[in-house]
């Protein structure tokens, strides 16, 4: 993923001398950059592989190939299968969730408000904090015992009385639970990306000629029709770029599983990060860890590839 | 009947953005709240957990600043995001003004594909870096990370940069070289000042990425003197199986506000990368 080779092209008319001269000190100032980036991301990339195919340990960390033995024994393993469909389905989950709720919050902020700064900042809050201190919040939320959640419900009584809805207990365990689990990490995957997602629907929304919504109102169309015919097609570029960037990084995320469930009850919310995580480092399979990070790799150059679709379309209309 | 309909829609919209603000500020509500709560009132199931019911008290504060490592993590934060932010400024500006200003075809091209890399994942590269900073002999030492988070840090400002040079004219350029400045005076003299808000949006990301950075802290440090606040907060204010969560809250609060006010005034910048020029 170093990106293309670099080869200029004869410039035009070649008038020598200076021209020359740029030349060199362009590429002389892109050298550092392009260098870097091959040695710490490329080369890293090609050892993951290599890791992969071999039998490497922290204990004896050369690399001898083996073949696809490790991924043939991930897919094999049970609590693997489940990570990538976890992997799978709280990214969709939790993206679908996030790009409705986010059009939804971007129209209204859309709108002239008083106090418009401080309700941005504390929406914003989520993807502006380091995440890891964020999650530790809703760890204490989500407290076997003193859950403000189960206090509301108690309070309310639907839970912790003979009969309630909820049970007759006190507690729901939120992270105890594998279905409450899952629930809980994709809320705080919504959680995390919603204030991103926004902030770029509301550029694609204000990027909308005003005159080609006031032309449709004196036309006579209700404001459906409008939404429909006009915003939604010409914002449907920037909608799939909000998207696409809410998978990268809910995909490949370790935090929120790491900090909340450490992949538990029993694996019940294992994902492929947190799994090579337990498996590469903790359990010091650096074959095992490296051939399970690769299998989100597919995924990701497909995003990739999608996300540079969808810019150069718009780049053209 | 328009008014009522009007005043109808600005109450909808309140109460939208109120139930939107509540749903992202209210963890950080509830940090503040165990930030100042005395243990027993914390630890009562019956009491009402959004209010003090006891006065509040600065225990925690105290205990968090003076018995624990948590300044420690703070200057550790604070030393690797300086110099990660010194690496991407010298490695990300000269490419980025490359980019911007030579670059034609193949330009284009390597530019998308630095702002690719961007995409690689700690996760796919943990490993791999792990074995590669403790073959250096870096292992638990804040180098290993001040090399390896300009991995993130610089592909995604050099996309960031280029964008801000290619808004200023070469004209002006041009200019300061036929009154006598060399082409890297021009540069230097002329483009960089006029540029000087693209590099504090380059500094506070470099910073602000750093500071957010979990797995490699994770992976590559674990004594706990040489860890950054992202992880120290979460692995070391717990003793054994008991959370001091008045302390930990208190931690998680004062690392998190800081940060969060300078990156929202940088917001839109930021965005402005991710969306590629895919708006005008």
């Amino acid at each position: 993923m170093s990106g293309p080779p670099v080869s200029i092209p004869p410039v035009e008319g070649a008038r020598g001398g200076l021209q020359d001269r740029e030349s060199a000190l362009a590429k002389l100032m892109i050298a550092p950059a392009v260098l870097f980036i091959v040695a710490m991301i490329g080369v890293p990339f090609v050892m993951a592989v290599l890791y992969s195919l071999s039998d490497a340990t922290t204990g004896d960390p050369s690399i001898r190939i083996v073949g696809l033995r490790n991924f043939k024994a991930a897919l094999e393993d049970p609590v693997f299968r489940l990570a990538l469909w976890n992997t799978v389905f709280f990214t969709l989950a939790s993206q679908c969730i996030v790009v409705l709720l986010s059009r939804l919050l971007a129209t209204a902020l859309l709108k002239n408000f008083r106090g418009k700064w401080l309700v941005r900042f504390l929406i914003m809050l989520p993807w502006t904090a380091p995440i890891s201190l964020g999650t530790i919040g809703w760890l204490w939320m989500f407290d076997s015992i003193f859950s403000p959640i189960d206090w509301v419900l108690r309070y309310v009584g639907l839970l912790g009385a003979p009969g309630a809805l909820l049970g007759a207990g006190t507690n729901l365990y939120y992270l105890g639970v594998p279905g409450l689990a899952i629930s809980s990490i994709i809320l705080v995957d919504v959680w995390r990306i919603l204030p991103l997602a926004t902030v770029i629907q509301l550029a694609g929304l204000s990027s909308i000629p005003r005159d080609l919504l006031e032309a449709a109102e004196v036309d006579g169309a209700p404001p459906w029709r409008r939404t429909l015919m006009i915003t939604i097609p010409l914002t449907l570029p920037i909608t799939s770029i909000a998207f696409l960037f809410g998978v990268v990084f809910t995909f490949t995320d370790l935090v929120v599983v790491y900090v909340l469930t450490r992949g538990g009850p029993i694996h019940a919310t294992q994902v492929l990060s947190s799994w090579t995580f337990f498996k590469g480092i903790e359990g010091g399979d650096l074959a095992q860890g490296a051939a399970i990070s690769l299998f989100m790799f597919p995924v990701l150059a497909a995003v990739a590839i999608l996300i540079l679709r969808t810019a150069r379309r718009t780049e053209v209309v | 009947m328009t008014n009522v309909r009007k005043l109808a829609g600005r109450g909808g919209l309140y109460a939208l953005l109120g139930a939107f603000a509540f749903f992202g500020a209210f963890p950080f509500y509830w940090m503040v709240i165990a930030t100042f709560k005395t243990d027993h009132d914390l630890f009562s199931p019956l009491n009402n957990p959004f209010l003090f019911n006891e006065p509040p008290t600065l225990d925690h504060l105290k205990n968090l600043l003076f018995e624990t490592h948590f300044h420690t993590y703070l200057t550790n934060t604070l030393w690797v995001g300086l110099a990660v932010v010194v690496i991407t400024l010298v490695v990300a500006v000269p490419a980025a003004y490359s980019l911007a200003r030579w670059a034609r075809g193949w330009g284009e091209m390597l530019g998308i594909g630095i702002f690719l890399t961007y995409l690689v994942p700690p996760t796919i590269l943990f490993i791999p870096l792990s074995r590669f900073t403790s073959s250096l002999g870096l292992q638990e030492s804040l180098w290993s990370l001040i090399l390896v988070y300009p991995t993130f840090t610089i592909p995604f400002c050099t996309w960031l940069l280029m964008g801000f040079f290619k808004t200023i004219p070469k004209d002006i350029e041009e200019q300061a070289m036929i009154d006598g400045l060399s082409r890297f005076g021009a540069m230097w003299k002329v483009v960089l000042p006029l540029s000087i808000s693209g590099v504090l949006t380059v500094v506070v990301f470099a910073f602000t990425l750093s500071m957010h950075e979990f797995i490699y802290a994770l992976t590559f440090i674990s004594v706990s003197m040489k860890k950054t606040v992202s992880i120290g907060v979460p692995t070391e204010l717990v003793r054994g199986d008991v959370f001091q969560w008045g302390s930990l809250m208190a931690g998680a609060l004062i690392a998190s506000l800081p940060v969060a006010v300078v990156y929202t005034f940088f917001l839109d910048r930021f965005v402005a990368g991710f969306t590629m020029g895919a708006v005008k």
